[in-house]
């Protein structure tokens, strides 16, 4: 119990909530913890009681043999009975709350888990995003949940609750975020070699900034490029990237990896593994297995100049 | 009055001049009990060993953010390894040497009804952990955690053989474990000493026949599942992968049907423990001793109705999710009333704090920590935020450690005079009892801060996120000293072994068979076996004008 009174915040506990879910599931937390400290409490002090009172003396003789006692017996079931049946109507009552059925309305947001990267489609526009995914706030929204190739589980502790991304299964989520923001999470179900570099960041916005993000999402990157760059580009397309990442508007249309049409407008880049810059860039296409090993990514052998040109092009996908 | 059977002593080996009561050879030919629960619970002070430097290595790969020492395939390949050894190779075999060892003595019997079976059953779990650890040198330990969830488990995403060792060697091993318990249930049913009567057994003989049922209930489910993926990976029969027509869900389902008694299965054993050890050290009878028996027979019961506790993120839907909450939540009560009737037993009693005492009342609070935050997984809205995070690492370990490790401990300090003839050192044990319990605590207290901070568990690596660091260096700098009372205590025995005081046949003025015959028991167990008219039939010959 110690623990919970050095929290520090961070971020990513589950005691800083942004959401009205998170805020039930919070609520509900604090009665557990109320009511575990008063057991916890209780059995210590009898323990130590119990065992500074009867330690035995040097002129202790055989102490009565009890072998029993039913109404103490009928206690021992009682007390605990009593508890759990109220936390568990209160848990049943958070969780009709919480995860209510979804119905058949359509999702607002389908998120798919990879190994090892989220993908996030939002449907009724052409918006394909990754890791980093934008949510609008104040709405109640319906989040659908994939998986790619092996289970995966979405947590955002600030959003309350985590759901499993199960192949074979669709799974759904309800979130509301109260006010703009940053959220942090991860992947928590284990998934194979890099589980830990599978991090979430939700960017909440205001429904119209968010709108307005949709809007300059959907549209394919234009950008007055420089000869490097275009160079760059030129290689993506012929070299093996366009098999497995998409670009819109250009012939790169692979779904294996995740799409880059406005990469460099992310701030991290794998999974939240580091910031996104161009250093950073050049070190990945240098070898992605030396920076994050067992990715499937497959390391191709480039000429320095060659990755210099991919890193001018990629950094330019805002 | 049934003949008390009498085991082997000696065989020639035809054609060879030497017999089997030489050296090495004495124990790799027995089939008595005695010498075979001795090796059940020195292959699980070797497999401790092992599990113990695995996930020492982890927590030196977690003593601080963004660390490189290993790579995440080393990493988990070790977290896998620590997971299965200890659950399968280091909790079972303790367990089942304790009952191996035990239950004959305390029924009055001279041996198990079927010795070689139960030879058999200590063999197949020896090769089974060897087979487990051969996977390093055969390309690649299991590296998909000892839950090993498809379709993570399956042949594209792990080609190393290591789940296919996983798989094998925890058929073997769980082969021996159910022969070893039908053993168990002949034994205590039909050669428990003639005037012993079912609501006479000591307790810990009544845990180890629940005990035993369960294992019969819930080993065919992981066998099965074991069976199943094998034939995934080798045969491609997709029986877990949903491209196939599979499941992927269908694993968790089996493999908890199996992995939630098999909690239960490591622990009531050590409630039995308890149960003999709280009355001798309190002198005074066990308080509740059909309550006890009630309660352990409801959590068999119940251990089969709460698998999906472990599966509330899975999207099963509220309906199912609140059956198993319901479920969960009443096991936590039969399970936290034999706390009571603990502590109830020691009220009123004349207290010897001695080691094996230490450990039970220290078990009190520890394994409390961890059945309460084991509550809190039932309660579903909390699971949603804690389930996979260090919240549970630090749950399981004080249910694992807290609650099973304190019971052999326990255990260990109370029977070694009788199984070793020797007597441990008082003092050395004592400073090994307070450095285990301070480290174990240090070790895992924080990690239940972490997890409500937002670590997920089996992370290779974290980032430098406010307070992890620090909290993580806490842990490991525990995990540390947790090695090195397990150093103390390996120490300990050994001299004990070399040195030690001679023990009397009865050092604690206990109350059950086992202590009416010499320590150690020659390989005839008894002669002849005082009456049995109560469930303390030692005090009672001790003090007839005060029988129970």
């Amino acid at each position: 119990m110690a623990g919970y009174l050095c929290l520090i915040s961070n971020g990513q506990s589950i005691f800083e909530v942004a959401s009205p879910e998170a805020e039930k599931i919070r609520a509900l937390t604090y009665g557990f913890l109320i009511a575990a400290a008063g057991v916890m409490l209780l059995i210590v002090l009898l323990t130590i009681y119990i065992s500074v009172k009867f330690r035995a003396k040097a002129t202790s003789v055989e102490p009565i043999q009890i072998k029993g006692n039913r109404k103490v017996e009928i206690l021992m079931v009682g007390f605990p009975l009593v508890l759990v049946i109220g936390f568990f109507f209160w848990s049943i009552k958070t969780m009709r709350e919480v995860l209510p059925p979804h119905g058949d309305g359509p999702p607002d947001i389908i998120i798919t888990g990879h190994q090892w990267w989220w993908e996030a489609v939002y449907p009724g526009s052409k918006v394909v995003a990754a890791n980093e995914i934008y949510l609008p706030t104040g709405k109640r929204l319906l989040i659908e949940l994939n998986a790619a190739d092996v289970i995966h589980d979405w947590w955002v502790p600030a959003l309350g609750g985590k759901m499993d991304l199960i192949p074979g299964m669709v799974n759904h989520l309800w979130v509301t975020i109260n006010k703009p923001g940053t959220y942090e999470g991860t992947c928590s179900e284990f998934c194979g070699q890099q589980h830990a570099w599978m991090r979430i960041r939700v960017v909440a916005q205001s429904p119209e900034d968010h709108e307005q993000w949709l809007q300059a999402h959907s549209q394919r990157t234009e950008l007055p490029m420089g000869t490097l760059a275009l160079e760059g580009k030129a290689l993506f397309m012929k070299a093996s990237c366009s098999n497995c990442h998409s670009v819109q508007g250009t012939i790169a249309t692979g779904g294996e990896g995740p799409d880059l049409t406005h990469f460099a407008s992310r701030k991290t880049m794998l999974a939240g593994m580091m910031d996104n810059n161009p250093e950073n860039v050049y070190k990945w296409l240098t070898d992605p297995q030396k920076v994050k090993p067992g990715s499937h990514m497959p390391r191709f052998i480039f000429a320095k100049d060659s990755i210099a040109a991919l890193t001018a092009y990629l950094t330019q996908l805002k | 009055m049934k003949a008390i059977r009498l085991p082997e002593s000696e065989k020639p080996i035809p054609g060879l001049s030497v017999s089997t009561n030489q050296g090495l050879l004495q124990w790799i030919s027995s089939v008595d009990h005695k010498q075979i629960g001795i090796m059940y619970l020195w292959l699980s002070v070797l497999f401790l060993v092992m599990g113990g430097c695995e996930i020492l290595l982890v927590r030196l790969q977690l003593v601080v953010p963004n660390n490189d020492f290993l790579d995440p395939e080393v990493f988990n390949q070790l977290f896998t390894m620590h997971g299965t050894t200890m659950i399968f190779f280091v909790a079972m075999p303790a367990i089942f040497g304790f009952n191996t060892y035990l239950v004959p003595l305390m029924i009055g019997a001279n041996d198990m009804a079927y010795p070689r079976l139960n030879a058999f059953s200590f063999w197949l779990t020896f090769f089974g952990g060897l087979m487990l650890y051969f996977s390093f040198l055969a390309g690649g330990a299991p590296d998909a955690g000892w839950f090993n969830y498809a379709p993570l488990n399956q042949y594209n995403y792990s080609s190393s053989p290591g789940i296919d060792y996983y798989c094998s060697s925890l058929l073997i091993a769980g082969i021996g474990t159910v022969s070893a318990s039908a053993n168990f249930i002949v034994t205590i049913l039909k050669y428990r000493v003639g005037t012993m009567s079912l609501k006479h057994m000591p307790l810990f003989v009544w845990m180890v026949l629940i005990n035993s049922f369960l294992i019969l209930a819930a080993f065919p489910a992981l066998n099965a599942a074991l069976a199943m993926l094998l034939l995934d990976r080798q045969l491609h029969a997709h029986f877990f992968t949903a491209i196939g027509g599979g499941s992927a869900i269908l694993w968790q389902h089996l493999f908890w049907l199996f992995g939630h008694p098999e909690v239960y299965i490591v622990i009531l054993p050590i409630f039995g423990i308890f149960s003999e050890i709280f009355p001798v050290y309190s002198r005074k009878p066990i308080f509740g001793y059909n309550f006890i028996i009630g309660s352990g027979m409801a959590i068999a019961l119940l251990a089969f109705g709460v698998w999906i506790h472990h599966m509330f993120a899975t999207g099963l839907g509220n309906t199912v999710n609140g059956f198993f909450a319901a479920s969960s939540m009443l096991i936590g009560i039969p399970t936290g009333v034999k706390i009571f009737n603990w502590l109830a037993t020691m009220y009123g009693g004349a207290i010897r704090f001695k080691v094996a005492m230490m450990f039970a009342v220290a078990f009190l609070v520890e394994f409390t920590i961890g059945g309460l935050s084991g509550i809190s997984f039932a309660i579903i809205p909390i699971d949603w935020q804690l389930t996979d995070t260090y919240y549970v690492v630090a749950h399981l370990h004080y249910v694992f450690i807290g609650g099973t490790l304190f019971g052999l401990l326990s255990g260990l300090f109370y029977w070694f005079p009788k199984i070793s003839g020797r007597i441990p050192d008082e003092r050395l044990s004592k400073w090994f009892f307070w450095l285990f319990v301070i480290s174990f605590n240090l070790t895992f207290l924080v990690q239940h801060a972490l997890g409500a901070m937002g670590m997920a568990r089996r992370v290779y690596t974290y980032p430098d996120f406010a307070g992890w660091g620090t909290l993580n260096l806490i842990s490991t700098t525990g995990g540390f000293l947790m090695g090195i009372s397990i150093g103390l205590l390996v120490y300990i025995l050994v001299k004990a072994i070399r040195k030690g005081v001679q023990a009397p046949a009865d050092p604690w003025d206990a109350s059950t068979l086992e202590w009416t015959t010499s320590s150690p028991p020659e390989l005839k167990n008894f002669d002849q076996v005082i009456p049995v008219n109560s469930t303390r039939p030692f005090r009672d010959f001790k003090r007839p004008d005060d029988a129970d």
